[in-house]
């Protein structure tokens, strides 16, 4: 236990003694930041439509839903930067550590392949956590000045929380693979990105195998969270993908001793 | 402390290292002589539990490397060919966090992170980030990190590779006076660092020991006699068949003469084991010839390498 601690805390230092990190943060904010600006403007402006509109026909003005209508297409948004983001984050983890030689070092020592593993993967997991929080003031904005519900917001974090464990599980993944940290960012990207279509493509192949490659899609999981309905079934398979990106890191840096990487 | 028991390991079809059996005592130290790919750095990964062996078993200091590897690692201090660095991080942070995996008591971890610095003579860039220090104190700072659990055993992959004379020396400077409190194997290509530095070495070419010895041993030739170089003044036929006739003298290998001169230098070659140099300086002197010179000739590390690692 004591090590996997050593072993985060080194991780979240080194995090914060380069640019990457401040970089992927900073755009990250920005591009949400963005994105939540044209969102609400047009939802604003739709409401001022609407109402101008209810005065012509002399009707009490519709009552538009902000959560529907700008915070969700808002998570959606936000879940394809962290797509793009993460694997920046993640793809020094074990990359670096094989071109510097420093994977020597940490491999010869008292660790075991699971604190090492699971503590960058904390590590990562608490940046990610910290980009999330900051964007939530995006939110709190919104509360100031209007009135969205809660619930929906909170499984929306939820949701973009678990999805964005699931990027740094298989970014680690990739990472373990190769000793060039650019290969196992876009390494990362491509293998998530295909999650992605794989729901778009369940359409093309026949509804019998349509039905089993549906339920790999990540973004339909997350669809529910992003509406507000919390679903245990959904949280099982996000917590299953991480397993998996976890397991398959650990095979890959046992395998990698035999052969000798 | 450390039992090599037949241990082969192949990479596909490379065969890396092929069958190596030794013992090292404790507080020896242990030189691996050997050219590029001779399979020096392999042996020690599997020391060190980095690699696995393919075939044959390895314990230290009791516990074997594979299945007891968390235990062995506890007790190994290992410095990788390309020290293993954060470059990132400060000196001081990057020796507390080696401390801490190493499975120091956070108690005594102030207390060994600066007697490691002090120890490595990096004390006074202990605020420095890795990568602002020269190469001689990166290779520091390398020892450090191997040092700072107080390991019984140290593992040193060419430990002076690449650095400026001065630092060279050192190292080995450093890593003499370590010996005693830990066992160490050192490896190198470098022919002199191991009689500088090591009490025996392993030659060891295509993952073979060819020869296990101490350095003086190796260098007394294979045959086992002594060879010494004579510069005399006098009648060079008289000289060469008195000192042939002596009895500790087996042979008069060579002999050269000065250009334009008296003066001849001779290659003696003595029977066996015997010191021969008293009865040749008598015997020149008697005689009344001018006696120049006397020193041993043996061969050098260099020719016994060469005669061990080159195949006709
Ligand atoms: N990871 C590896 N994968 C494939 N072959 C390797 C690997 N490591 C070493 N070898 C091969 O094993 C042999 C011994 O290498 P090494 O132990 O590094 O030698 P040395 O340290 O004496 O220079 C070489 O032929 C080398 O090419
Ligand atoms: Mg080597």
């Amino acid at each position: 236990m004591r090590n996997y601690w050593t072993i985060v805390t080194r991780e979240l230092k080194s995090y914060f003694s380069s640019p990457i990190a401040y970089v992927v943060i900073g755009l990250f904010l920005a591009i949400s930041g963005v994105f939540f600006y044209l969102l609400i403007t047009s939802f604003v402006q739709l409401c001022m439509r609407a109402d101008v509109q209810a005065q012509m026909y002399r009707m009490a003005p519709p009552k538009l839903n902000i959560n529907m209508m700008a915070i969700r297409p808002l998570f959606h948004n936000m879940s394809m930067f962290a797509l793009f983001f993460m694997p920046l984050i993640t793809m020094r983890l074990y990359a670096d550590e094989k071109r510097s030689g420093t994977i020597e070092l940490l491999l010869t020592s008292p660790v075991t392949n699971l604190q090492h593993i699971l503590g960058k993967f904390s590590a990562a997991a608490i940046l990610y956590l910290f980009m999330l929080l900051f964007t939530f003031v995006y939110m709190l904005l919104l509360f100031i000045f209007g009135n969205p519900e809660l619930g929906p917001i909170m499984t929306g974090y939820l949701g973009l929380f678990l999805l964005g464990l699931c990027y740094i599980a298989f970014g680690i993944f990739f990472s373990t693979l190769t000793d060039n940290q650019l290969i196992a960012a876009i390494s990362t990207m491509v293998f998530i990105l295909f999650f992605y279509v794989v729901g778009w493509l369940s359409g093309l192949v026949g509804p019998f195998l349509g039905q089993f490659v549906e339920k790999l899609s990540v973004i339909e999981y997350f669809n529910d969270f992003s509406k507000g309905i919390f679903d245990t079934q959904n949280v099982i398979f996000y917590l299953s993908f991480i397993f998996m990106g976890l397991f398959l890191s650990f095979i890959s840096i046992e395998s990698a001793r035999w052969r000798g990487r | 402390m450390i039992d090599v028991r037949q241990v082969t390991r192949y990479f596909g079809r490379v065969k890396a290292v092929d069958q190596v059996t030794f013992q090292v005592e404790k507080g020896e130290i242990l030189g691996f002589l050997g050219p590029n790919a001779a399979g020096k750095t392999t042996t020690m990964r599997i020391l060190t539990t980095f690699l696995p062996a393919t075939k044959g078993t390895a314990t230290v200091a009791g516990f074997d490397v594979h299945t007891q590897s968390m235990e062995v690692r506890k007790r190994i201090g290992y410095m990788p060919e390309n020290p293993p660095l954060y470059h990132e991080m400060r000196v001081r942070d990057y020796i507390d966090f080696v401390a801490a995996i190493k499975g120091v008591d956070p108690r005594d971890r102030k207390r060994a992170v600066a007697e490691t610095m002090d120890k490595t003579g990096i004390a006074h860039v202990s605020d420095r980030v890795i990568k602002t220090l020269s190469k001689g104190y990166k290779q520091r700072v390398g020892i450090a990190q191997a040092l700072v659990h107080n390991p019984d055993v140290l593992i040193l992959d060419e430990p002076t590779v690449g650095l400026d004379p001065k630092q060279i020396i050192e190292v080995r400077e450093l890593i003499k006076n370590l010996a005693g409190n830990h066992t160490i194997i050192l490896s190198t290509h470098i022919l002199p660092e191991v009689s500088m530095t090591c009490q025996r070495v392993m030659i060891i070419d295509h993952g073979r020991i060819v020869a296990e010895d101490r350095p003086e041993n190796l260098t007394r030739g294979l045959t086992g006699s002594h060879r010494i170089g004579v510069v005399v003044k006098g009648p060079k036929k008289e000289i060469q068949s008195k000192l042939s006739a002596l009895k500790t003298v087996s042979q008069v290998i060579t002999s050269e003469t000065e250009k334009d001169s008296d003066t001849h230098h001779f290659l003696l070659e003595s029977v066996a084991d015997e010191e021969i140099r008293p009865q040749v300086a008598k015997s020149v002197i008697e005689n009344g010839w001018e006696l120049y010179e006397i020193k041993p000739e043996d061969l050098s590390l260099e020719d016994v390498f060469l005669h061990l690692t080159t195949k006709e």
